[in-house]
């Protein structure tokens, strides 16, 4: 019962984290109709910008860790905002998949620079934040694994109110709707763009430094793997919609741990792509989308 | 056959010269001729076992140039030329092809990994160019050919003293073993430490594998915890051991952990700090040892690398150098038949790494130690022989 529920709380920490970047995911493509590939590589950023930041701040202290994770942040917002500025905004009005060959070009294009930049090697990822291990009847629940809930959990309301509640969310949802018509009615659509793309890297930026928090050791191709399985989690519960990729997140995470649980540890990555394959095939809206009919 | 058809058509002649020349520019011969002695090495210099590949290289290259300071081998000065393979698969073969067919070197250093050693192993086996492993430690790298060296001891050697150090000094009866799926030396490693473990009457209660590069084992640690083994075996490489043992950690496992020589790095210390108390693996050498032959290298080792202190995987880069230019001595040429025969009949060569002979299966029998880790530092536990 212990190792079961041990494992409850492994499958959910990891879908947290797979949460958190499929929220990025989802917001981009809700507002644009277009899948960022690149986020995955803006997530990498994130956890670097964590690294160089949290080195000059004192080591797991509550101030230094939201400094790092809020300057994270704001990097990848800016870096979000740059990078549409100068390699999709030039697409505007192209085809999608235009848009979309041009978003695997930038991924590439940061994880080469990574290397060249960053280096090629592993770094070990500084301990931003004061550890604890809570202890429940033989379960253990580490202060990085809250820390990932709780911080998914308030991004992914926030990211809701944004959406939902704001003058700038009402804006973002009318474009994406029918972009002609937004202008029409006086909305600056470029920096309705620009702005949905710094909350989309931003959340990258926080999920990097997350991410790094649990496994303490970052490169430049880190975001390769988790990025693929976030955009999986994004599909799974219906790419565009927000509560949808949380709860992707969640249940792709659980159903990893339940496959290496039961000792196929080997089949773990197949397994959450098959669900990918067989969830565009059963239900291609996912779980929780509406299906549209759509060329991508 | 050559000669005569070469005495009845001029033709015939000029096809056979053109295959001379090629299959001379093939052989190591043509380098030969030249005054300097290319000696070709490829490394991980960057990547996921740059750590590795970078003491090896720094070892070879303080080899090289300590010859080259003696006046080099057989009068000729060495030319050193290296390749970084990235620590990714694919790239080990194009390498070895590039320093065999373009740069002409008459044999080649590499590698860490065995995974990549047994990439390159083919292409230097069918060109004829003699090839030694700093440290690859899976048999069957020097099983590809004759032409396949090793300067340190092979898996089936440390996965039988890992396990007699496992019931003796451990005291353990029920070991967990979690071994990356993705390396060779990772998975013969488990399998030469099960069958004398389990042998001796020893038993395996659990088995759980990764791939190298994953970040979250805790699925896999938490399925091994119920098991409540006496001891873990985690025979992998040091990035994916550090996150396991701080992981295994975390979930309140609290039992010795041990490996192979695929933990030696400093970043093993960095990634999982605190958490490596009470766990050990088993390596080539200890700069601890106070053999004068050992300590000349480290003194060496350290002047040139800012103060650096060289592990094993230093100490076989450098073996490995010297242990091929003794060979190129004996054999008076630097021909690859002739070349790999004086290597084959290496024979108690002091090196820095302990005496090394090679054996027929072109493996070094030498003796290992056995590291821990106390208070964040390597700390020497014991030698074991051979």
């Amino acid at each position: 019962m212990t190792e079961f529920l041990q494992q409850l709380v492994n499958g959910l920490s990891l879908g947290a984290i797979y949460a958190l970047i499929a929220l990025g995911y989802t917001m981009v493509y809700g507002v644009l109709r277009f899948i960022n590939f690149a986020h995955s590589d803006v997530f990498m950023v994130g956890a670097f910008a964590g690294y160089y930041i949290g080195r000059q701040l004192p080591p797991e202290t509550l101030g230094g860790g939201l400094v790092a994770l809020v300057g994270g942040m704001l990097a990848c917002a800016l870096l979000g905002v740059v990078i549409e500025k100068l390699a999709y905004r030039p697409l505007r009005g192209r085809s999608t998949l235009t848009v979309l060959i041009t978003a695997i070009g930038v991924s590439l294009l940061l994880q080469n620079l990574g290397q060249r930049v960053f280096g090629a090697n592993p770094r070990s990822f500084p301990q931003l934040f004061p550890s604890h291990e809570f202890h429940f009847d033989g379960m253990v629940i580490s202060s990085a694994q809250l820390a990932v809930f709780i911080v998914t959990l308030l991004l992914l309301f926030a990211l809701r109110w944004i959406v939902m509640s704001t003058r700038i969310g009402t804006a973002m949802r009318a474009l994406s709707f029918n972009p002609t018509a937004a202008s029409l009615v006086g909305i600056n659509n470029d920096f309705v763009i620009s702005c949905t793309f710094a909350l989309g890297s931003a959340l990258a930026g926080a999920g990097g430094i997350l991410y790094a928090l649990n496994y303490p050791s970052i490169d430049p191709l880190m975001g390769t793997l988790p990025g693929l399985k976030a955009f999986v989690a994004a599909v799974l519960g219906g790419i565009g919609n927000i509560p949808g990729a949380a709860a992707g997140g969640l249940l792709l995470g659980l159903i990893e741990t339940v496959v290496v649980a039961l000792g196929g540890s080997t089949y773990r990555d197949a397994v959450a792509f098959g669900v990918l394959i067989l969830i565009l095939l059963l239900r291609p809206g996912g779980l929780l989308g509406r299906l549209q009919t759509e060329k991508v | 056959m050559n000669k005569r058809f070469s005495v009845l058509l001029p033709v015939m002649a000029g096809v056979t010269l053109l295959l001379a020349a090629c299959s001379q520019s093939g052989s190591p011969g043509a380098a030969g001729v030249a005054d300097t002695i290319k000696i070709g090495e490829f490394a991980s210099l960057t990547g996921k076992e740059a750590a590795f590949g970078q003491s090896s290289h720094k070892g070879t290259l303080l080899a090289i140039e300590e010859l080259n300071a003696a006046g080099g081998v057989l009068g000729k000065r060495i030319d050193f030329i290296y390749e970084d393979n990235r620590s990714s698969p694919g790239e080990s073969a194009t390498i070895a092809k590039k320093l065999i067919t373009r740069d002409r070197v008459v044999a080649l250093l590499g590698e860490v990994a065995s995974g990549r050693s047994l990439e390159a192993a083919p292409i230097a086996q069918s060109s004829q160019v003699p090839m030694i492993s700093p440290s690859s430690t899976n048999p069957k790298v020097t099983e590809t050919g004759d032409y396949i060296f090793r300067v340190c001891f092979t898996d089936p050697f440390q996965g039988q003293l890992l396990s007699g150090f496992a019931r003796q000094t451990l005291k353990a009866q029920k070991i967990a073993i979690f071994a990356d799926v993705s390396a060779p030396y990772s998975m013969g490693l488990a399998q030469y430490f099960r069958e004398p473990f389990v042998a001796g009457g020893g038993q395996v209660v659990a088995e759980q594998k990764y791939t190298g590069g994953d970040k979250d084992f805790k699925a896999q640690l938490t399925a091994i915890k119920a098991q409540n083994p006496d001891a873990i075996m985690v025979p992998g490489y040091y990035t994916d051991v550090g996150l396991i043992v701080a992981q295994a950690r975390q979930l309140g496992i609290k039992v010795p952990m041990f490996g192979g020589d695929g933990w030696e790095a400093p970043e093993l210390i960095q990634i999982a700090g605190t958490a490596l108390e009470d766990t050990y693996y088993s390596t080539h050498f200890s700069p601890e040892n106070s053999d004068p032959v050992v300590q000349k290298f480290v003194a060496a080792y350290k002047a040139k690398f800012n103060g650096e202190t060289p592990d094993a995987m230093a100490a076989l880069g450098y073996d490995s150098a010297m242990v091929l230019a003794d060979a190129i001595r004996r054999a008076g040429t630097t021909d690859g038949p002739k070349l790999r025969d004086a290597i084959a009949a290496t024979k108690g060569y002091a090196g820095v790494t302990g005496a090394t002979t090679l054996d027929a299966q072109r493996n070094a029998s030498k003796p290992a130690v056995i590291i821990t880790v106390k208070d964040g530092k390597f700390k020497y536990l014991e030698t074991v022989a051979p």
